[in-house]
């Protein structure tokens, strides 16, 4: 062919070519439109949104009624079961909540909908980003979701307005950390089964073996000294200071310094298993 | 001046271990034509794509897609390409529109462009009536014909496509092949993949054939099915007494060597110009007045040019694709396998 007479540099693309380093706002707007196309799934879905509702609204209804019996005689006096279960509750929830980002992105790997993102000129961070901020901001439904339910079976705050939203926003911060290792399991294994099952499996005995649904010091001595160590204990009782009063610092701080460390270390690794996942 | 290709590749190596996915990969595709890249399941065709569309990087050689370098490039070079891949890579819990929008505010393209853009693609794909419909309610050929419709979003100058028409049924293939000459047509550099020597063919201008890792053979679709032995006549005579007078016709028409089952009564010849030898076979034998029971035309597949080029077949190892079974009829040189089939008109 001789006719061509289009160098290959100018190019009739639509799309605005980049020179040099990608501006801030695009950076941004990816991120925002991988978000609501996440979030675009729950709307389509509503069986999804149901179903993953109906799961907490039910460990809330059957840990206060079917445990809360029993379990109360081991807290102190005057203190409700379901006063000291939500915080269990709500971290619970959050990290069920953030196993889906790993299902997610494993999903979008199997079904090639990552090659495509690789392709487009867009920034590298907005597929991990926008999985994560969109559990996030489902995360933050589902705990207030809670919230509501327990009030509904007589659970209470006991103390500032401001001290009990930074509780839920704890959670939910949490919520988010999390989802950066759901990130990096998911990109590992590759298939939403396997996502959901290496998401779970090494969840529920760090969850149980936390002070989420009992007082640790009903446990047997060697667990209550696996559980006091727990980084769920600890983000756990600082919900729970900061919805019901109490001692709130100690907790914060090592549950902070364990939220800062997940994201150092996972952050990274999930990015660079996106970047290599071909 | 010497015009640079749209798509150049120079001594691309990519090794996994031990594998040679690709072991010094030379193409140059100029600007405005297309390049069919053959081969076989496992021979590089789809590491090659992801070499020059960013996804994966050389282990080493050199990469370069308008103008611009693989590796050091990468965020201009995905602006200017559009790539489909082999799976419908389309989110199946957003409307066709909704995928088609969603991929151009990724180009960055003004929210205004991707609408219309968006708005004319479905339009063009047939596409529109389901526009607002969830894409897991698409056919497979509604899902393959969007994920093209996704890759042409930004009007990108350079188009990949991975293998577009595997796993589609006839009707689709032949739907995906016009709307692809169309775009061709319009000037878009396109490098395509394919394992079916048919489709190459029909769409391509030139032809690389690619094997372990190598580039085997490049050459137009012609050239390489002369290199495997050409178009063959089949076909069975009614009366198996005819044979003799049918071959003494076939004499009249420019052919080879036929090849005869006289019990079966069937004919195979090698023949120069496929379509034309049916008209004249066939004319040539209504003259002598043989009847015909069957007439077909059989074109080398890829697994002939490759048996031609190789000395074997085109699958890899122990991997059956899913063909017509063996088809043993007498030429005994030819590999047994798929086979490109035609039915005479």
């Amino acid at each position: 062919m001789t006719a061509a007479t289009t160098s290959p540099d100018a190019t009739t693309s639509l799309a605005p070519v980049l020179r040099g380093r990608m501006p801030a706002a695009w950076v941004v707007s990816d991120a925002a439109q991988m978000t609501k196309r996440n979030l675009l799934r729950y709307i389509r879905l509503p069986n999804l949104v149901v179903f993953s509702t109906i799961q907490p609204v039910m460990f809330v209804l059957l840990f206060s009624y079917v445990f809360g019996g029993a379990i109360k005689f081991t807290l102190p006096k005057g203190t409700n079961y379901i006063d000291f279960l939500m915080a269990g509750i709500f971290v619970q929830a959050v990290i069920f909540g953030s196993v889906q980002t790993g299902v997610g992105l494993s999903d979008d790997l199997a079904k090639g909908m990552v090659d495509r993102f690789r392709s487009l000129p867009m920034a590298r961070s907005a597929v991990l980003a926008g999985r994560t901020l969109s559990d996030t901001v489902r995360n933050v439904f589902v705990v207030l979701l809670m919230t509501v339910v327990g009030l509904l079976v007589g659970f209470r705050f006991h103390a500032g307005f401001i001290s009990c939203v930074a509780g839920l926003g704890f959670a939910v911060l949490f919520g988010f950390a999390f989802s950066w290792i759901s990130a990096f399991i998911g990109m590992s294994v590759r298939d939403p089964e396997s996502a959901q099952a290496a998401g779970f499996i090494w969840v529920f005995p760090l969850l149980f073996a936390s002070s989420a649904f009992v007082p640790l010091v009903t446990m047997p001595d060697w667990l209550q000294a696996f559980a006091r160590n727990n980084p769920i204990t600890h983000i756990i009782n600082a919900i729970r200071a900061l919805t019901q009063g109490g001692p709130v610092w100690h907790d914060l701080w090592i549950s902070l310094a364990w939220i800062i460390a997940i994201l150092l270390v996972f952050v990274p690794l999930s990015v660079r298993r996106y970047r290599n996942s071909v | 001046m010497a015009e640079r290709p749209a798509i150049l590749a120079e001594g691309l190596k990519k090794y996994y271990g031990n594998v040679k996915a690709l072991d010094g990969v030379d193409l140059a595709v100029p600007a405005g034509t297309v390049l069919g890249l053959l081969g076989p399941n496992g021979a590089g065709k789809t590491t090659a794509v992801r070499i020059l569309t960013t996804l994966l990087q050389p282990d080493s050689g050199r990469g370069e897609v308008a103008g611009y370098d693989v590796v050091r490039d990468v965020h201009a070079l995905r602006s200017v390409i559009g790539l489909a891949g082999q799976f419908a890579a389309i989110d199946e819990n957003l409307s066709g529109r909704e995928n088609l929008e969603l991929v151009g505010r990724l180009y960055h393209m003004p929210k205004a462009v991707v609408k219309a853009r968006a708005a004319e693609l479905l339009e063009q794909f047939s596409l529109a009536d389901a526009a607002d419909r969830l894409t897991k309610t698409y056919s497979g050929g509604m899902r393959r014909r969007l994920d093209l419709a996704a890759a042409l979003v930004a009007h990108p100058p350079v188009l990949f496509l991975d293998e577009p028409t595997t796993g589609l049924d006839p009707a689709g293939r032949q739907d995906l092949w016009e709307v692809i000459e169309q775009l061709v047509e319009e000037g878009t550099t396109l490098l395509l993949t394919t394992q079916y020597l048919e489709e190459a063919d029909r769409l391509a201008d030139s032809i690389a054939v690619i094997d372990h890792g190598h580039v085997i053979a490049t050459g137009t679709a012609d050239e390489l099915k002369r290199k495997a032995g050409g178009d063959v006549l089949e076909l069975t005579v009614s009366s198996p007494s005819r044979v003799s007078t049918a071959i003494k016709a076939l004499g009249d028409i420019e052919c080879g060597e036929p090849h005869v089952d006289r019990k079966r009564g069937r004919i195979s010849v090698p023949v120069r110009n496929g379509s034309s030898a049916v008209v004249d076979a066939v004319r040539s034998l209504d003259k002598a007045r043989v009847k015909v029971s069957d007439l077909s035309l059989h074109r080398p597949s890829l697994d002939d040019v490759f048996f031609a080029l190789t000395g074997r077949a085109a699958e890899p190892d122990g991997q059956a694709t899913n063909g017509e079974s063996a088809d043993v009829d007498g030429n005994g040189d030819r590999p047994q396998g798929r086979r490109g089939r035609r039915s005479a008109r």
